[in-house]
């Protein structure tokens, strides 16, 4: 048996989104640029779709922008603001610590190029206020770029009144909601956002495909030049087959989504209730302000890794944030931006959760995390030091 | 893959785990805050590594290679465990990942520190420079992200 809690690294793409898909394959499978009736038949599903996507965040048509994915949707984001910004001789913008890669790793490469970048903290419950927002405004600030809910600990930023803020300073706000679309209530026009990426295969949609809400007036700036489509702002042919399936799939998700939150919220709490039994253990981030389906919790004086290994052998499909499953040496960027130190960092799971988990499955998870976390520990020379007293107990 | 399957069934059935307490020697290597300590124990009669011991935190592979490390020194002369390579450990575990070479460097620094320590206990004379000073995080910058 394989119990899949690992959907914040991706999920199984939904029946309904793959019959979207299918026609598109071979039956309508024109290039929406051609004049001809096939690639104008093909221009409609597009039109459709981008029309469908817009209602479920509340925006205007014409303010969809079709992408590859999140990456591409926040670094086109980002870069258009440090452009338009540049023309105006603002060049700073706000972050956190805790972004996502895409965002942090944009974001140094414009600081490379001579912006500067305020990354506020996010302190140990893992959200940033939107009075620290404010106060970290300066009049040359060209964007504040805050994520909506983290993917790592799943908590959720004061999206509209951070929104808010940056509506009344006169500074875009751009929010990376790559974790919080299909699963939480978004509606851009009431939480004053201005740009937001989302991606398909976070809410059960296909791979490769997401989009870039931008607010009418924003300028954006090319990333990939080459020819006039969507609206000569992203080049290379329209994804048609995964577009129909993204439009699906939120569709779907949005439909169903108080029902499908109120019940994977029961699952993650049965989890962290069962977890937090276990012995210097930590939940990480707030437990209140978060995503429906995260979970994400520290084992003192163990690794991540081999950790996830002897769960993937009991058929159980985890994350975490050690050093040895992020290919470096430091741990995660966003348990440390939390204040964990390293040693404790290594040792984190994240077990992320769909309404397709079921509660048999929780007390499989619930029986085997303690058993391999025992385990791990009594080979652990870390944890014998902690034990014995040699060393104390951080949490 | 990440791993090959000798290095699985070493991490999943490791040889050799547990303490020592009447260890002849015993070393420490690694750093909690770089994500792995290995720590081996040996037991040592008439200069032959009878019996050896390991407690590893760490990932996978730092499971795997302490685990194969102690198998094979063990019965072996204290100089030809000194002899041990990281390679050697590589090469018997069917290979590691490129990242993941690092963990075959503390097995083999461990087994050192274990014998480092057996000649200090024992008054035996030995050269300094083959011996690392146990701290993997001195031979491993922390990537500072750019």
């Amino acid at each position: 048996m394989t119990i899949y809690a690992d959907n914040a690294a991706t999920t199984k793409t939904s029946k309904k989104a793959i019959e979207a898909m299918l026609p598109y394959f071979d039956k309508i499978y024109g290039n929406p640029s051609s004049l001809h009736t096939v690639g104008q038949e093909a221009k409609e599903a597009l039109t459709e779709a981008r029309e469908r996507i817009a209602k479920c965040l509340g925006a205007e048509t014409n303010e969809i922008y079709f992408t590859s994915g999140g990456s591409e949707a926040d670094n086109q984001a980002i870069v258009s603001a440090a452009v338009n910004g540049a023309k105006k001789d603002k060049k700073h913008i706000i972050s956190t610590k805790f972004e996502h890669h895409a965002v942090l790793h944009t974001l140094k490469k414009l600081q490379k190029q001579g912006y500067e970048v305020t990354y506020l903290d996010v302190h140990e419950n893992g959200i940033v206020t939107a009075n620290e927002v404010k106060a970290a405004i300066k009049p040359e600030t060209c964007l504040v770029t805050i994520m909506y809910a983290n993917n790592e600990i799943g908590t959720i930023q004061p999206i509209a009144e951070i929104g808010k803020v940056c509506r009344e300073a006169g500074v875009p706000f751009h929010t990376d909601a790559v974790q919080a679309v299909g699963h939480l209530h978004i509606d851009v026009k009431e939480q004053n956002i201005d740009m937001l990426s989302l991606s398909a295969h976070k809410f059960h949609g296909p791979k490769g495909v997401g989009a870039l809400y931008v607010k009418k007036g924003i300028i954006l700036s090319n990333i990939i030049e080459g020819g006039a489509q969507e609206r000569g702002k992203r080049a290379g042919t329209e994804n048609i087959p995964e577009i129909m399936g993204m439009a699906a799939a939120l569709e779907d998700a949005i439909a169903d989504l108080d029902k499908n939150s109120a019940y994977v919220k029961g699952l993650r709490d049965k989890l962290i209730e069962g977890l937090s039994k276990i012995p210097h253990a930590k939940i990480n981030g707030d437990l209140e302000k978060r995503l429906p389906g995260n979970v994400n919790i520290c084992f003192e004086g163990i690794e991540g890794e081999s950790l996830l290994l002897l769960l993937d052998a009991h058929g159980i499909c985890a994350s975490s944030g050690s050093a040895c499953t992020s290919g470096s040496l430091d741990p995660s960027h966003v348990l440390l931006s939390l204040g964990l130190p390293h040693e404790v960092a290594h040792g984190s799971l994240r077990l992320s959760l769909c309404e397709e988990n079921t509660e048999e499955e929780i007390d499989v998870i619930l029986e085997k995390v303690p058993e391999v976390v025992n385990y791990l520990r009594n080979m652990s020379p870390v944890w014998e030091d902690l034990e014995s007293g040699k060393k104390a107990h951080i949490i | 893959m990440l791993y090959s399957e000798k290095v699985m069934d070493h991490f999943k059935n490791p040889r050799n785990v547990g303490k020592m307490d009447d260890a002849d020697g015993v070393g420490e290597v690694g750093n909690a805050k770089c994500g792995d300590i290995m720590k081996i124990y040996l037991k040592i009669e008439d200069g032959i590594i009878v019996d050896a011991k390991f407690n590893t935190f760490g990932c996978g592979s730092a499971i795997a290679t302490s685990s194969m490390a102690t198998e094979m020194i063990k019965g072996k002369k204290v100089e030809e465990a000194l002899e041990l390579t990281n390679k050697a450990v590589v090469e018997a575990l069917d290979g590691l990942p490129p990242a993941k070479i690092h963990c075959s460097v503390l097995a083999e620094e461990a087994v050192k520190a274990a014998i480092k320590n057996y000649y200090d206990k024992n008054g035996i004379e030995y050269d300094k420079k083959m011996f690392c000073d146990g701290d993997c995080c001195h031979c491993h910058a922390h990537d500072d992200e750019e």
